[in-house]
């Protein structure tokens, strides 16, 4: 029972801790990349000993900005509301991934640890079910600050997300039925695997291409960051979270980065094979290259593997992300409502009638 | 002690529709009203849901609740669209001011 | 015996939330208070789903009515009246009666419930159901499942219809 209990803590830690470090790390990524693309030098002021380490502690120095600056409450606000906004769109941007498989099994004192903290066999609804709350946070702090921009900023969220959601949804109905479950773990087994006579890897990606494109543009939107930051739009109402400062804005701050980084662990999970490393298979007890050539690995050294191989990719769909991010411009409202309505969701639909139907035709 | 039985459940979503009826019938405000609408509908689907856990885990009340939960969907879609429509042209939605159509 | 305890715990606080939300949804002076403890009532309900094992329908439920109706109807709040008003007031009528009505109903449904034996049933264990709901959508409730897609899609085109401003034709 406590042994159990120890080892759920264990877990919670670690991908909490991975989830927290990647978000502050992408706040430090969001400046540095962003330099490197508009050939500028970026984030060098803070430094610790002398030492700038490419801009490193200015996650530090971020932090301890936010925490010090003056929280500011605007004047006939029900404080514990205006408090409540921001804790709610961190608590609700982290849930999620309380449901992705971040490793297969850890062998730990001849005892097979599961590497996932919520084993459902409907999870990835649960992963959509709680994105969809993440409205919550965004309308309760337009609401409360009865700031008129800050309202606008709300109003707008609400309907990019409704209709991003639906997207969302109908978007991951063709890699539903392609792996036949809704159980995330189940999903990743599938695709750790080999294809064409070993040689290609049998992730989502390649069966699911365009749900994997129409899942990514959604995601982005549902992170609410640009091209899709209407609710912010910074030169335009500065959003939802206007009436907020200090560490109340730095949750909202960081929720964005969280979620950033939980839609890279769905798209991973779902379309990157999730914790599976190319060739490498456990049963065979090391990578079997399609060349035929074997290389053993020991159990402990293939766990450790896929587990790190989960936190690479994760971290190359951020990078993506954060390319996209700087690369486009932001769309207008009417704009970024009629890609969602009018052309994500019937190439959705569609999809899921092609997948359908190739796999009525092929038969499992 | 036993675990929690049947009726208790029962009682939760019988104080649940009740509730929403009060608020059907005691609303002024028509998306109020809605709101008691839900509630009701919310009741009795936690009464198919507990007849299913009591009953073997039958599917049969989990698939009705799922269509109960998409006529919900629907009904709250179209209501919302006539309030909008009353208010364009009432500057109000009190249920009890929209008397046009009164003989 | 503690996990029965635990169980007893776990349900009344979720009744106590459920319950207790739905009293502010229903008596509730703010019309906007009222919708933000109408979700506190529709998380209770879910989690007292999860409790009754009906894993799917739970998270169905948190994405339709939360995700979906919820907003939908804090929306229509706030296009029906002033945006930024923080206190919308809502008036009630025939209060009183009403009060009765739901005291009488009560009475009636208590008594209904204590009518039959149903406290000797015993609970089903746990398993998943999302499987065996596809199925008997697929099968038993194929006609209902279709007939429900098209009273959406005709719900759908009504609601675009009945709430778009009318513009010069």
């Amino acid at each position: 029972m406590l042994r159990t209990l120890l080892i759920d803590v264990g877990k919670a830690l670690y991908l909490f801790s991975g989830l927290m470090g990647l978000a502050a790390i992408l706040t430090w990524m969001e400046r540095k990349q962003s330099a490197l693309m508009q050939d500028r030098v970026g984030a060098n002021r803070a430094r610790i000993f002398g030492l700038r380490l490419l801009g490193l502690p200015h996650i530090i120095t971020d932090a301890v900005k936010l925490l010090t600056k003056e929280d500011f409450v605007p004047a006939g606000v029900p404080t514990w509301l205006h408090a409540l906004a921001p804790w709610v769109t961190l608590t609700v941007a982290c849930l999620p991934a309380a449901a992705i498989p971040f490793g297969h099994v850890l062998p730990w004192g001849g005892q097979a640890i599961e590497l996932q903290l919520m084993d459902m066999q409907v999870g990835l609804v649960y992963a959509l079910a709680i994105a969809s709350m993440a409205i919550y946070g965004v309308i309760l702090a337009g609401w409360v600050t009865r700031n008129k921009w800050a309202v606008l900023g709300s109003l707008r969220a609400a309907a990019q997300l409704i209709g991003f959601g639906v997207v969302l949804g109908i978007s991951l109905i063709g890699p539903v039925l392609l792996y036949g479950t809704l159980n995330l773990q189940e999903m990743v087994h599938w695709q750790d695997t080999t294809v064409l006579h070993g040689w290609l890897p049998r992730w989502g990606i390649f069966f699911q291409p365009l749900a994997f494109l129409v899942f990514l543009t959604v995601g982005i939107a549902e992170t609410k960051r640009i091209p899709f930051d209407l609710p912010e739009g910074e030169s335009e109402i500065i959003g939802y979270f206007l009436e907020y400062s200090g560490m109340k804005f730095g949750a909202f701050f960081l929720a964005d980065f969280i979620e950033t980084v939980v839609v890279a662990m769905l798209t991973v999970t779902v379309f990157l094979g999730g914790w599976s490393v190319p060739y490498l298979s456990a049963d065979q007890g090391g990578f079997v290259w399609p060349w035929g050539a074997h290389t053993a690995v020991p159990p402990a050294g293939v766990a450790l593997l896929q587990m790190a191989a989960f936190w690479v990719k994760v971290f190359a769909v951020c990078w993506l992300l954060l390319l996209i991010r700087w690369t486009l411009p932001r769309f207008r409202i009417d704009q970024a409502v009629r890609l969602g309505w009018q052309y994500l969701l019937p190439l959705s639909v569609l999809n899921t009638f092609g997948t359908a139907a190739v796999l009525l035709i092929v038969g499992q | 002690m036993t675990a929690v039985t049947l009726p208790e459940v029962l009682t939760v979503a019988a104080l649940l529709f009740v509730l929403g009826l009060v608020a059907i019938f005691t609303r002024k405000n028509a998306i109020g009203i809605l709101m008691g609408v839900e509630l009701v509908l919310n009741s009795a689907n936690l009464n198919l849901v507990a007849f299913a856990r009591f009953n073997g885990l039958d599917l049969n009340g989990h698939v009705f609740v799922l269509f109960v939960i998409l006529l919900a969907a629907i009904e709250a879609a179209v209501f919302l669209a006539i309030c909008l429509a009353i208010y364009r042209r009432f500057r109000d939605i009190a249920a009890d001011q929209v008397r046009e159509l009164q003989g | 015996m503690v996990d029965v305890w635990l169980e007893r715990i776990l349900f009344y606080g979720l009744a106590l939330v459920t319950v207790g939300s739905a009293l502010v949804v229903t008596f509730g002076r703010n019309l906007v208070r009222s919708a933000f403890a109408l979700f506190f009532t529709l998380m209770g309900m879910a989690a007292m789903f999860v409790y009754l094992a009906a894993d799917f329908v739970a998270l169905v439920h948190i994405l339709v009515y939360i995700g979906g109706i919820l907003v939908l109807i804090l929306f229509g709040i706030w296009l029906t009246h002033r945006v930024i008003d923080l206190d919308i007031r809502a008036g009630r009528i025939q209060l009183i009666p009403g009060l009765i009505l739901g005291l009488v109903l009560m009475g009636l449904l208590g008594l209904t419930i204590r009518s039959f034996n149903l406290a000797a049933r015993t609970p089903a264990p746990y398993r998943a159901t999302a499987s065996g709901i596809g199925r008997l959508l697929l099968s038993t409730y194929l006609l209902p499942f279709e007939i429900a897609s098209v009273a959406l899609v005709v719900a759908l085109v009504g609601a675009i219809v009945i709430g778009r401003r009318e513009t010069s034709r």
